[in-house]
């Protein structure tokens, strides 16, 4: 979960690291009083959650609060990366006599997270450490014990960093780390750490990104210190009409898991498809072969009839979907004649019929048998363990293409995509 | 033989009370292994499937009146990461942690504690480990007799991060003559107990293992960390990769996960491409199709080496 910079720097601050007396404003009058209350020269910027404001014209400087507030108008109407600002954040322009960069982040291989620091702030940190090795100075945390002000020091002192720079900079660092493990962040950096001409040290920009699953017990920091709503999900995009309907019809029902994506793909083949790894199996083996998914979709667990006929219909429903393929790989949990059931009602209460709208069906494992019972009544073609995954994708690629040369598309709604 | 299991192979199931471990449990009791107890707070004196229950697992280990080898942790994400220091505290060496959504930090503690203790963990968000015909201990390959009808004996050691390809693959050695020796099912999330390159020193000391199949997924550097293991390690294990989730690759699914927690691409090395450029430079065969991996371990298994039958050029 992403935040706002202007969050990301309340949580810096609450951390007991230093930041400038900056201003959230959400309309431009109120940035204006901000620049008032700073005075002098101050910096808007954009509040977006993307990257790229600088180029895209989301951070302006001002001298006066007349210029902050025409500046930070047209700011809030800016779109960056199609994304309207949330506000603006009005900083004092800081006297900065040299810029660094402080960082933490998980260490996947070690196990651990990773402090960084350099004393080349203010740009890419991995255009730093290909180009400059020498100024970045690294170090692993334990995660059981500290972090410790020597650790943070260590890892400073690596880029050459001495006297009152380095002893202002290890407390940084180490809250830094602190707070990165106290708030679950999967990401926590400062750039530019900034040494002001007085040799105060302050955060001029923070990125903070924290783990789904711990949100719940972040609840604190979230909710009461930040003010964000449960349902403030911070995706990267506006979940489509497809994707809300298949969480509402899986919040609907405890048993079982399904989930819907739609964002990227167009195609005319709909996918029912299941299971972490398989769902990424199928949907590449669809693609390889020429076959255009018209979504994404995982079943897990074993859902009820309902649930999988629920979503079977939201994929029929989309546009240009002509023909769905029903394929997992081997499952244990989930039972294949549930699946059945619930995707021939889909068929059937959309009145399409199942026999020429399933592509295939390939689900092998648990209760195979009565599943496979039940799609032989209804003409709905098959196929056991034997049948791969990537020739059932084949199979289903062939047909919604028209190239099965025995059935003829689905004449109730079908189009034929040659 | 087998890696981290064998036939007299003990162990308890944390959480046992729970919907799915209480299946789980059937299910491991059914082909022939041994759960010595469950725990669930609060429950001591139930049964589950004929197993007894306790509060605690001192309690456990005490009413087997041994120590036990293995647990299969299944209790809630806020909880797990006790459940585990309680094993470990109890001298447990091995560790199945299937819940999913642990937060990291907390799978990083555990992880980092089980070093301590000289125990290893499996997963979290995994189905667990099976040896055929020797011990399955977590949900792997579902009942008893399915689980025999995907996994037969033979000589191919499965690591995979999804627990249900696990099965798949496993299913098409085995009807393929080959079989399997031991299926690790690791686990789906950014961090977890053992990756490739450190269960890669059991299967090589493994006499029945003769070659290994990974199924891979974008997100992470355990690719990585196994190519470079197999180039320094001069194993004599061929190894064929399997990579799923080449779609996410494409620009419109930047910054998207789909499957697993960990399929979470964080750096440009994350992505599909990369990682199979990665891994074929260690001298690992990635099959572009599932149905290609029984042909492609037979092949490295004539020649052994994996990369047997590719041309120099794709190198």
């Amino acid at each position: 979960m992403r935040f706002y910079e202007y969050e990301s720097r309340r949580i810096v601050e609450r951390a007991g690291i230093p930041v400038t007396r900056y201003g959230f404003c959400t309309t431009a009058g109120a940035a204006r009083e901000a620049a008032a209350r700073i005075g002098g020269p101050v910096v808007i910027k954009s509040q977006v959650l993307t990257g790229g404001r600088m180029k895209a014209g989301g951070v302006r400087f001002a001298d006066t609060p007349e210029e902050a507030e025409v500046d930070a108008a047209a700011i809030l109407e800016l779109e960056i990366n199609g994304h309207l600002p949330r506000g603006v954040l009005v900083d004092p322009k800081a006297d900065v006599a040299q810029e660094y960069y402080a960082g933490v982040v998980w260490d996947g291989t070690a196990k651990r997270p990773l402090m960084l620091f350099s004393d080349m702030g203010g740009i890419d940190i991995e255009e730093v450490a290909a180009e400059h090795p020498g100024h970045v100075g690294r170090g692993h945390l334990s995660n059981l014990i500290g972090p410790g002000d020597y650790e943070a020091k260590q890892v400073i002192a690596q880029t050459g960093l001495t006297g009152s720079e380095l002893t202002r900079a290890t407390p940084v660092l180490a809250r830094l780390a602190r707070l990165f493990r106290a708030h679950d962040m999967t990401l926590a950096e400062i750039n530019p750490l900034a040494r002001l001409t007085d040799g105060t040290f302050v955060a001029l920009d923070a990125h903070m990104e924290m783990e789904k699953e711990a949100k719940p017990r972040q609840r604190e920091l979230l909710v009461e210190t930040l003010g964000i709503r449960p349902g403030d999900t911070r995706e990267a995009y506006t979940p489509s009409e497809f994707e809300r309907n298949v969480a509402a019809i899986d919040a609907a029902d405890h048993r079982g898991v399904i989930q819907g994506r739609d964002h990227g793909f167009d195609g005319d083949l709909g996918l029912v498809i299941g299971a972490g790894g398989g769902s990424l199996t199928l949907t590449d083996a669809v693609r390889s072969q020429g076959g255009r998914p018209a979504n994404y979709t995982e079943i897990g667990g074993n859902p009820s009839v309902a649930k999988a006929c629920g979503l079977a219909k939201e994929v029929l429903s989309k546009d240009g979907v002509t023909k769905i393929a029903v394929m997992m790989s081997i499952v244990s949990n989930t039972r294949v004649d549930i699946v059945a059931r619930g995707v021939i009602k889909a068929c059937l209460e959309l009145d399409r019929d199942p026999g020429e709208t399933i592509a295939i069906f390939r689900i092998p494992g648990a209760w195979e048998e009565e599943g496979f019972k039940i799609l032989d009544r209804y003409g709905v073609e098959y196929c056991d363990r034997s049948v791969s995954m990537w020739e059932a994708a084949r199979r289903a690629v062939e047909k919604v293409q028209g190239g099965d040369g025995g059935r003829a598309p689905n004449a109730a709604g079908g189009r034929v995509l040659r | 033989m087998s890696i981290l299991l064998r036939e007299d192979f003990t162990f308890i199931v944390q959480g046992i009370t729970g919907r799915e471990a209480v299946n789980l449990t059937r299910e491991c009791l059914d082909y022939g292994s041994r759960v010595a107890g469950g725990v669930t707070p609060g429950r001591k004196g139930r049964e589950v499937h004929g197993v007894p229950v306790f509060d605690t697992v001192e309690q456990a280990i005490a009413a087997h009146g041994a120590p036990v080898d293995g647990s299969v942790v299944t209790v809630p994400p806020a909880f797990t990461k006790d459940a585990v220091f309680e094993a470990l505290a109890h001298g447990i060496k091995l560790i199945v942690v299937v819940t999913e959504r642990v937060p990291r930090r907390d799978v990083a503690e555990m992880v980092e504690l089980a070093g301590l203790h000289d125990a290893r963990i499996i997963g979290p968000n995994c189905l667990g480990v099976i040896a055929p015909g020797v011990c399955k201990m977590g949900g792997i390959g579902g009942p008893a007799k399915d689980a025999a009808k995907a996994y037969a004996a033979g000589s191919v050691g499965v690591m995979s991060r999804s627990g249900g390809m696990t099965t798949e693959i496993s299913s098409s050695l085995s009807a393929a003559g080959l079989g399997v020796s031991t299926a690790v099912s690791i686990g789906g999330d950014a961090i977890i107990g053992s990756t490739y390159a450190e269960l890669m020193p059991l299967f090589e000391a493994d006499p029945e293992t003769d070659a290994i199949v990974i199924y891979t997924e974008p997100g992470g550097r355990m690719e990585a960390q196994l190519a470079e293991w197999r180039r320094n390690a001069g194993s004599r294990l061929p190894i064929v990769a399997f990579m799923a989730g080449k779609f996410m690759d494409d620009e419109e699914m930047k910054g998207m996960t789909f499957g697993h927690a960990g399929t979470i691409v964080e750096g440009p090395d994350d992505t599909a491409t990369e990682k199979i450029a990665r891994l074929e430079a260690g001298g690992i065969r990635v099959v572009e199709r599932i149905d290609e991996i029984p042909d492609a371990v037979e092949s490295a298994l004539r020649s052994g080496d994996a990369m047997a039958g590719v041309a120099r050029s794709a190198r």
